[in-house]
């Protein structure tokens, strides 16, 4: 009935949660620089708030470069093929129990409905954040360089960018309950090994 | 010149209050005070370089009494630990004033109001600033190794700012309110009134009116490019019943502005609501001149006082309520004791009312946070009702079967 299948290399994993715990830490202590919460203490939660910002940075380096030489990356390549099939399974089809449309694989991890929401991560929200983090951080040097942004501008960019990262965060967390059993998908980013059901047909 | 009230050691040479800067050559009586006459010779030979003491001699006594002026130059720095200031105590650098205030033929290094503090250079030769003194003159504009981000804050905030958190730290108050309005009040049987505060400091004081004392005082701060604009008595005042005599120049946009520390003096004091105007009074003078410690009477004051100075008078005095700026640069604390980020990165923080700049901490666009926490509320809500409807239809489901 069911079965256990290989879906996430150690290095997948390894990336995938210190991602999480920098990017959680990263809002964390983003927030209280933006003075919406007292935490850390503001030397603290901007001493951190870097730290875990380079830290991120070298992470994602490194994991652009595992994609590419593995070529992990075309598990992103988007498609609109099914689009509308996976918007109607999360919309009906997960209440009413309906054939699941898609078959997750080792080979192809991510629906186009995932394609396309990590996409606009990797594309839209991360470059946001990381531009005017990097603009913000190196300011004084900018400002030499006669760039004539405001620093305003810089941090409520930043500040856009968190709260879109923080939505992403709330609704990929409920996502991970939607696998075979509400479990199975942490599961599987923690050891490798997904349970799925026999015909591997999830949403 | 005297040189004597700089550089003798003894500590003997006392100046006879209105001898006009000369000491009591014979023994003479001010104030209930006995002077003895000063031994010259005696004091001359303790000539050396000038201490602490004598700048004090003037320095500390500004405005007719201790701290009454500045908020932070007042004699607590004779016998200063570290915590009130690393570099006159004697445990700290054992500074005099002169360490910093250093001269070239006399001309006492300062602050000069046409020229700015030097920043652009790191660890600076005092060549690069003729007498001009800053802290970065020993310092250098870059002087943390802890933490990158204080050194990026100088092009904006001084090193004052940060390392002078509270003036009139070491036990003597300063005053804060002087309030001239209330002033020539007498007691039943025509006494002059004078209340103290439990420091000895007068709270009210027949000749001088209300004032108001306090320690460890708050700055308020300012952008400050180092020059400072004046009301003069020429100038005609704002017509919402108060001034600010003088104002610290500067703003965000100005790179030779940085956000500087002040005592901010308020009082309230005699001007011509006529002409809207200040104006001289004369306070000094035999009983009979007018002047107003022997006669109480502003009209004849103001008139006696503007017709002495050439100066023209409406006739129709009132009170305004006036604020100075004064810089506060010296009292420089440990570095533990430097100013903490959330001082200023807070909402309701000591900058909360300098405009001109996004402060992270400070200021927000509040509609972007209304919008960004309301979605992220939305979202909560939303998955807790997806996964709520799972919930509800398995059940419903696995009933049927
Ligand atoms: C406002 C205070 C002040 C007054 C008044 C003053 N001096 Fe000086 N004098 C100084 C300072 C400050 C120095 C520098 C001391 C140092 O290098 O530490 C100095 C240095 C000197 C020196 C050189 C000492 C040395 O060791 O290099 C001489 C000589 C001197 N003064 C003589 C005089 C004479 C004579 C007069 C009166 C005409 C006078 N001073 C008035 C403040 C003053
Ligand atoms: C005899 C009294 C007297 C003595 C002693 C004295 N000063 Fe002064 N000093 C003055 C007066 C008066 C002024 C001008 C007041 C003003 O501009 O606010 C002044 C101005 C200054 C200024 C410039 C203030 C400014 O606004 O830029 C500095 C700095 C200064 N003195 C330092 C010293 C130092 C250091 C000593 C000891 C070596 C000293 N003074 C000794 C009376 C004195
Ligand atoms: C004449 C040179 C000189 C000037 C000018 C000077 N400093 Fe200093 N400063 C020193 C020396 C020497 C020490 C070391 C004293 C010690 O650590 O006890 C010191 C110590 C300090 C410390 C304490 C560091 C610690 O370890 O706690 C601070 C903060 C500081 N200075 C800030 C300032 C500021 C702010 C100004 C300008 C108002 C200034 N300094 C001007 C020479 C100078
Ligand atoms: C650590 C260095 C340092 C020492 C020690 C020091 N000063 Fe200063 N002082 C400064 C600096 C820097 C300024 C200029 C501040 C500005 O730009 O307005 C200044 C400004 C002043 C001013 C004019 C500014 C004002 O507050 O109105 C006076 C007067 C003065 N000092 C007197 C003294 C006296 C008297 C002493 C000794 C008791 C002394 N200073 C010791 C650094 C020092
Ligand atoms: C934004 C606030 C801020 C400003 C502006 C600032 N400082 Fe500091 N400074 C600090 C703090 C906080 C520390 C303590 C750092 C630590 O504990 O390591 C410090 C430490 C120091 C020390 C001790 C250095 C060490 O590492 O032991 C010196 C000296 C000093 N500051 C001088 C200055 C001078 C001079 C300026 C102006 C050019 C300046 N500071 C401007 C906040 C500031
Ligand atoms: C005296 C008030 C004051 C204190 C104390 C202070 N700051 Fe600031 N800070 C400012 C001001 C003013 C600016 C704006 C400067 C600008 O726009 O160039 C600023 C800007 C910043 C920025 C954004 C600009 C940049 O260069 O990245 C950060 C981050 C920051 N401060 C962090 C801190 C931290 C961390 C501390 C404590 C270690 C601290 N601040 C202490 C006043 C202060």
């Amino acid at each position: 009935m069911k079965r256990t299948i290989y879906m996430y290399k150690g290095f997948e994993r390894i990336w995938h949660w210190l991602q999480a715990a920098l990017i959680i830490l990263l809002l964390l202590t983003g927030f209280e620089i933006h003075g919406s919460y007292e935490l850390f203490g503001y030397q603290g939660a901007y001493v951190v708030h870097i730290q875990a910002a380079w830290i991120l940075l070298g992470l994602l380096v490194l994991a652009l470069f595992w994609h590419i030489t593995t070529g992990e990356w075309r598990q992103y390549k988007p498609t609109l093929k099914n689009l509308d099939k996976m918007v109607r399974c999360y919309m009906v089809g997960i209440f009413l129990d309906e054939p699941r449309p898609y078959t997750k694989t080792p080979e192809t991890k991510l629906n186009s409905l995932q394609k396309l929401s990590y996409l606009g991560v990797l594309l839209f929200i991360l470059p946001i954040l990381i531009i005017s983090g990097l603009a913000c951080y190196f300011y004084n040097d900018l400002q030499a360089w006669g760039l004539s942004v405001g620093f305003g501008s810089l941090a409520i960019l930043h500040t856009i960018g968190a709260f879109l990262m923080l939505i992403f965060l709330v609704v990929h967390v409920y996502m991970t309950t939607t696998g075979h059993s509400p479990l199975a998908y942490t599961i599987a980013m923690i050891t490798g090994r997904e349970e799925v059901p026999e015909d591997n047909r999830v949403c | 010149m005297d040189c004597l009230v700089c550089h003798e050691q003894s500590g003997k040479y006392k100046k006879f209050p209105t001898a006009c800067g000369h000491p009591a050559y014979e023994e003479k009586n001010f104030g209930g005070k006995v002077f003895e006459p000063v031994d010259l010779n005696a004091v001359a030979k303790t000539v050396g370089k000038p201490g602490l003491q004598n700048c004090g001699v003037c320095h500390f006594f500004g405005g007719g009494g201790g701290g009454v002026k500045h908020g932070d130059l007042d004699s607590s720095l004779l016998s200063a630990d570290r915590d009130l200031d690393v570099h006159m105590s004697k445990e700290g650098a054992n500074h005099t004033c002169t360490a910093c205030h250093t001269t070239i033929n006399h001309q006492m290094a300062g602050r000069y109001y046409t020229e700015k503090a030097p920043l652009e250079h790191s660890m600076a030769m005092p060549e690069d600033y003729g007498n001009r003194i800053s802290c970065e003159s020993c310092h250098g504009s870059t002087p943390h190794e802890t933490m990158t981000i204080l050194d990026d804050h100088t092009a904006k905030v001084s090193c004052q700012a940060c390392h002078i958190p509270r003036y009139a730290r070491g036990g003597i108050s300063t005053l804060m309110w002087w309030d001239w309005s209330t002033a020539g009040k007498f007691t039943e049987d025509c006494k002059p009134i004078v209340e103290k505060n439990e420091n000895g400091r007068p709270t009210y004081h027949t000749m001088k009116g209300d004032m108001t004392w306090a320690e460890n005082v708050v700055p308020t701060y300012a952008w400050y490019n180092g020059g400072m604009e004046y009301v003069t008595i020429k100038d005609t005042l704002p017509k919402d019943g108060s001034v600010e005599i003088n104002r610290p120049l500067g703003s965000y946009d100005d790179p030779e502005s940085r956000i500087f520390p002040f005592k901010y003096y308020e009082g309230r004091q005699i001007y011509d609501a006529g002409a809207n105007r200040l104006v001289y009074s004369k306070l000094f003078g035999p009983k009979g001149s007018g002047a107003y410690w022997s006669d109480y009477d502003w009209q004849r004051s103001v008139e006696i006082g503007m017709a002495e100075s050439g100066e023209e008078f409406s006739g129709q005095i009132g009170f305004i309520d006036t604020a100075m700026y004064w810089p506060i640069t010296h009292m420089v604390a440990p570095k533990e004791d430097s100013l903490q980020c959330a001082a200023c990165h807070a909402r309701d923080g000591r900058l909360a009312s300098l405009p001109g700049f996004y402060l992270p901490g400070r200021d927000r666009v509040s509609w972007i946070d209304t919008v960004g926490w309301s979605l992220f509320v939305l979202s909560i809500i939303g998955v807790m009702i997806h996964g709520l409807l799972r919930v509800v239809f398995r059940m419903a489901r696995s009933k049927k079967q």
